[in-house]
C-alpha cells in the first residue's frame, strides 16, 4: 500500500490519512491564489452593489463595465478554478493514499495559470478589456486578454492531466482496495467535463485572439462564438457542481460522519452530469436568432433535465447521509438530525447552507429560467445574476469556503484566528447572497437589465422609467454589501491563518465542534456501520425534499402564467 | 464514508425512500420536458429563432428605405414609422440606440426584423418584459402581436460598449 517517496510524505495527525508533500505544496499555492482572487472579486463586488443600488449609484458606466469584468473573471473563473485545482491535487493524493503524479506538471499548471491570471487582471484593470468575462465578439479586447485566458486554460488542462495521472498511478500501484472514494469519483467527473470545457474555450478564444492581433481580418461569427463560448461557460458550471457536490460529501463526512446510503445512486448521478451536459450551452441561446425552436427544446430538455435529475438526487442523498449518521448517534425526532447538527462548525454550516441555497434558490430558478419559452421573460434581465449568485456564489463558493475551514488546519497545518468570527462567516456570506439574489430576481421580473449601471438611462433620447424597482435594487445593494463583507472576512481570516495562524504541526487540529459532537463523529468515522440498516430512517430528508419539489412546481407554473400574459411572439 | 474507498460489490439498486425520490425526480423531469413542446403548439409565445444572413450595411439600407416609406412622426429627433398592418417592420440597434421608433396596432400580427449594425445587443421591450438576442449579421425575424395599447420602451440588455446604459427605443401601439 502507498507509493510514496518517504521523505516526501507525512501522516495527518488529525485524520491518519497520508499527505504527499508535493501535492500539499500545490494545494497551498492554488488555494492562496484562489483566495486572493476572491478578495479582488469581493472588492469589485462592493463597487458593483453600490452602483446597482441606484440611490447610491457609485460608479460611472465606464468604470462599472471595468469592474464587472473584473468581478466576473476573478470570481467565476479564477477563485473557482484555483480552488478546483487544489481539490484535484487533494483527491488524487491523500484520498487515494497515493503520491502526486508529476511535479513538472504541477509547476506547469500553477505557473501558466498564474501568468494567465496576472495578464488578464492587468488587462482588465488597465481598462484594456472591459468586455465582460464573456467577451462576446465583435466587442474587442486587447490581445493579451485572450492570450491570458488561453494560458490560464492550458494551465488548468495540465492540472487535469496531472490528476488523471494521479488516478492512474494509484490504480497501478494498488494504493487502495476496492473502488475509489465517492469524493474522488465526483472529482473525476469534474475533471472529465473540464476537458470538454477547455477544448470549447480554446475553439472560441483562439480565433478571437488572432482577430484582435490582426492576424484574422474578420471577427468570428457572433452566433457561432456564443454557441462555442457557452460550451465553455456552461460546461464549466457543471464542473463547479460536480466539485461542490463532492465537497458536500467530503464535509458531511468530516463534520458529522455522514455515509451515503447507496453509493451506486450517488455515482450514477455523477455519471449523468458527464453524459448530459455537453449541449447545455443551448439554454444560453434560447432567444437567439439562427437556432430553431426544436433545437432549443431538445437541447434544454435532453441535455439539461437529466443533469437536473442528477442534482435532485444529490439533493436527497447528501442530507439523507447526514440524517442516518445523526440517527446512528442516537439523535431522534423528525428534524433532530438538523437542529442538533454542529451549526457552529463553519465546515458544516457552509456545506448545509450551500446545499439549501443551491437547491431551493439556484436550482429552482435555473431550471425555470432555462425553459425555452420562459426565457423570453427573463433573458439578460437581473433575474439571471439573481439565479447564478445562488448557484455559484451561495452554492459553489460557499461550499469551498467551508472546505477551507478544514484545508487550512489540515494542509497548511495552521489554525484560524478569531474563531467566533469564522463561525458566523458562512451565515453572513450566505445570508447576504440570498438577500441580494432575491432583490435581483424581483428587479429582473420588472425588466431591469443585467450588466447595466444606470436604470435612469441618463442621456438616452427616449426616457425610460423603471422606478418601480427601486426597493428591490436597494435589497440588492444591502444584501450585496453583507455578502461582500462575508467574503472579505473569509479571505482575511484564511489569509491570516495560512501565513500566521498558530501552527498545529504534529497534533490534531483544534476541532470546530463541542467535545461531545467531536467524539460521536470520530466514533462513526472509525467504526463499521451500515447506513442502510432498517432502523435508520430518512423521514426528515423525505419531508425536506417534498417541500423542495412543491416549491419547484409552484415557481415553475407561476412563470408559465406570467409568460402567458405577455404579447404574442414567436 | 465518502472519503474512503468502497469494498467491491457496492453496486445495488436504490431502496425505500431513495428509490421513491429518484422516481419522483425522473417524473418531474419528464413533465419539464413535455411542457416546452406543449407550449410550442398551444401557447402564444416562443422563440423560433427565425433569422437570415444579412450584411450589416445592407440591413442599414433596408432600415433607411423603411423609414423613408413610412415615417409618420418624430420623437426627440427619432423618426416614428408606421408598420403596415400585417407587414414588415425594421429595427436596428446601432450606436447605442434602437432606430427607428415603430408604430403598431393592437391585435395585429407583424413581422419585425431586428438586427445590429455593430455589436451584440439585447432587445428588451418594457414594461412588457419580452427579450430577444440581437446579433450583427443576423436578420432576426420576430412575429409579434401586441396585446395592449400604449407606449412601450425598448432597452438594451446585452452589454454593447461604452453607451450601453443609455441605449433605448420606442414602440407605440394604438387601439
Ligand atoms: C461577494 C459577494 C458578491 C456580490 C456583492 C456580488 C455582486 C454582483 C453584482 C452586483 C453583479 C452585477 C450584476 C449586473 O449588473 O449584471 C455581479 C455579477 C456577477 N457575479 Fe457577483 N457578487 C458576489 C459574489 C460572486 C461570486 C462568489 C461569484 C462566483 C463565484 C460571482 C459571480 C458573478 C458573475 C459571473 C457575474 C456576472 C458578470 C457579467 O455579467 O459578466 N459573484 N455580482
Ligand atoms: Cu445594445
Ligand atoms: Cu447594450
Amino acid at each position: 500500500m502507498g507509493n510514496f517517496i518517504t521523505e516526501r510524505m507525512r501522516v495527518c495527525a488529525t485524520t491518519g490519512l497520508t499527505v504527499d508533500l508535493d501535492a500539499q505544496r500545490f494545494i497551498k499555492l492554488n488555494a492562496v491564489f484562489g483566495v486572493v482572487s476572491l478578495l479582488i472579486g469581493a472588492i469589485a463586488a462592493y463597487l458593483l452593489a453600490l452602483t446597482r443600488w441606484e440611490a447610491v449609484a457609485l460608479l460611472d458606466p465606464i468604470d462599472y463595465y471595468k469592474y464587472i469584468s473584473l468581478h466576473g473573471l476573478n470570481m467565476l473563473i479564477f477563485w473557482i478554478l484555483f480552488m478546483e485545482m487544489a481539490i484535484l491535487y487533494f483527491c488524487a493524493s491523500t484520498l487515494l493514499n497515493s503520491r502526486n503524479f508529476s511535479r513538472a506538471l504541477g509547476y506547469g499548471q500553477f505557473g501558466l495559470m498564474l501568468i494567465g491570471w496576472a495578464t488578464v487582471n492587468f488587462s482588465v484593470l488597465s481598462g484594456r478589456a472591459s468586455v465582460m468575462m464573456t467577451s462576446y465578439v465583435p466587442l474587442k479586447a486587447e490581445q493579451e486578454f485572450y492570450l491570458g485566458m488561453l494560458l490560464f486554460a492550458v494551465g488548468a488542462l495540465l492540472g487535469v492531466i496531472n490528476f488523471f495521472g494521479g488516478v492512474y498511478i494509484a490504480r497501478r500501484d494498488r494504493t487502495y482496495k476496492g473502488s475509489m472514494p465517492l469524493v474522488v469519483f465526483g472529482a473525476l467527473a469534474a475533471a472529465i467535463i473540464a476537458v470538454f470545457t477547455i477544448v470549447h474555450g480554446a475553439i472560441a478564444l483562439i480565433p478571437a485572439w488572432l482577430w484582435s492581433l490582426g492576424a484574422l481580418e474578420k471577427a468570428p461569427d457572433p452566433g457561432w462564438y456564443r454557441l462555442i463560448w457557452w460550451g465553455l461557460g456552461h460546461a464549466s458550471q457543471q464542473i463547479n457542481v460536480c466539485a461542490h457536490v463532492a465537497v458536500w460529501y467530503l464535509l458531511a463526512t468530516l463534520t458529522v460522519g455522514a455515509k451515503p446510503i447507496n453509493q451506486t445512486v450517488c455515482r450514477v448521478a455523477f455519471v449523468l452530469y458527464i453524459m448530459f451536459i455537453n449541449l447545455a450551452s443551448a439554454h444560453h441561446l434560447l432567444v437567439d436568432p439562427g437556432v430553431g425552436a426544436p433545437w432549443k427544446m431538445w437541447n434544454t430538455s435532453y441535455a439539461l433535465y437529466l443533469a437536473v435529475m442528477a442534482s435532485m438526487i444529490h439533493g436527497f442523498t447528501v442530507p439523507a447521509s447526514i440524517e442516518v449518521a445523526q440517527r446512528k448517534k442516537g439523535i431522534g425526532g423528525l428534524f433532530g438530525w438538523l437542529t442538533k447538527a454542529p451549526w457552529k462548525d463553519p465546515g458544516f454550516s457552509a456545506m448545509f447552507l450551500s446545499l439549501l441555497i443551491f437547491g431551493f434558490g439556484g436550482g429552482i430558478t435555473g431550471v425555470t429560467l432555462g425553459t425555452h419559452q420562459i426565457n423570453i421573460i427573463a433573458h439578460n434581465t437581473l433575474r439571471i445574476p439573481g439565479h447564478f449568485h445562488m448557484t455559484v456564489a451561495g452554492g459553489t463558493a460557499l461550499a469551498f469556503m467551508g472546505l477551507a475551514y478544514y484545508v487550512v488546519p489540515l494542509i497548511f497545518q495552521r489554525e484560524y484566528p478569531l474563531r467566533a468570527l469564522a463561525r458566523v462567516q458562512p451565515y453572513i456570506f450566505g445570508g447576504g447572497i440570498v438577500i441580494m439574489a432575491v432583490g435581483m430576481t424581483l428587479a429582473g421580473s420588472m425588466g431591469v437589465p443585467r450588466r447595466h449601471p444606470d436604470i435612469d438611462f441618463t442621456g438616452a433620447r427616449i426616457a425610460v422609467d423603471m422606478g418601480g424597482a427601486t426597493p428591490f435594487l436597494a435589497m440588492l445593494g444591502i444584501g450585496g454589501l453583507i455578502a461582500a463583507t462575508g467574503a472579505v472576512i473569509f479571505a482575511a481570516l484564511t489569509a491570516y491563518a495560512a501565513f500566521f495562524g498558530k501552527s498545529n504541526k504534529g497534533r490534531a487540529m483544534t476541532s470546530w465542534q463541542t467535545p461531545e459532537q467531536d467524539r460521536m463523529t470520530k466514533n462513526l468515522l472509525t467504526t463499521a456501520w451500515n447506513p442502510a440498516e432498517g432502523k435508520l430512517k430518512t423521514t426528515g430528508t423525505v419531508v425536506l425534499t417534498l417541500i423542495f419539489l412543491a416549491s419547484f412546481v409552484v415557481y415553475y407554473f407561476a412563470n408559465w402564467k406570467a409568460l402567458a400574459d405577455v404579447w404574442y411572439v414567436k | 464514508m465518502s472519503i474512503f474507498p468502497v469494498p467491491n460489490g457496492w453496486v445495488r439498486a436504490p431502496h425505500g425512500a431513495e428509490r421513491m425520490w429518484v422516481g419522483l425526480a425522473l417524473a418531474w423531469c419528464l413533465v419539464l420536458s413535455a411542457a416546452m413542446p406543449y407550449w410550442h403548439f398551444r401557447g402564444r409565445q416562443t422563440s423560433a429563432g427565425e433569422a437570415y444572413d444579412v450584411n450589416p450595411s445592407d440591413f442599414e439600407k433596408r432600415v433607411a428605405q423603411f423609414v423613408a416609406a413610412g415615417q409618420v412622426g418624430d420623437r426627440n429627433g427619432l423618426p416614428i414609422v408606421e408598420v403596415p398592418p400585417g407587414g414588415h417592420g425594421y429595427l436596428i440597434g446601432k450606436n447605442w440606440q434602437w432606430y427607428p421608433a415603430l408604430k403598431l396596432k393592437k391585435g395585429v400580427e407583424y413581422k419585425l426584423h431586428v438586427s445590429s449594425g455593430d455589436y451584440q445587443h439585447g432587445f428588451s421591450l418594457q414594461p412588457v418584459n419580452v427579450n430577444f438576442h440581437v446579433l450583427p449579421g443576423y436578420d432576426h425575424v420576430l412575429t409579434v402581436t401586441p396585446t395592449e395599447s400604449g407606449e412601450f420602451k425598448i432597452i438594451c440588455n446585452e452589454f454593447c460598449g461604452a453607451g450601453h446604459h443609455a441605449m433605448t427605443g420606442l414602440i407605440v401601439v394604438e387601439e
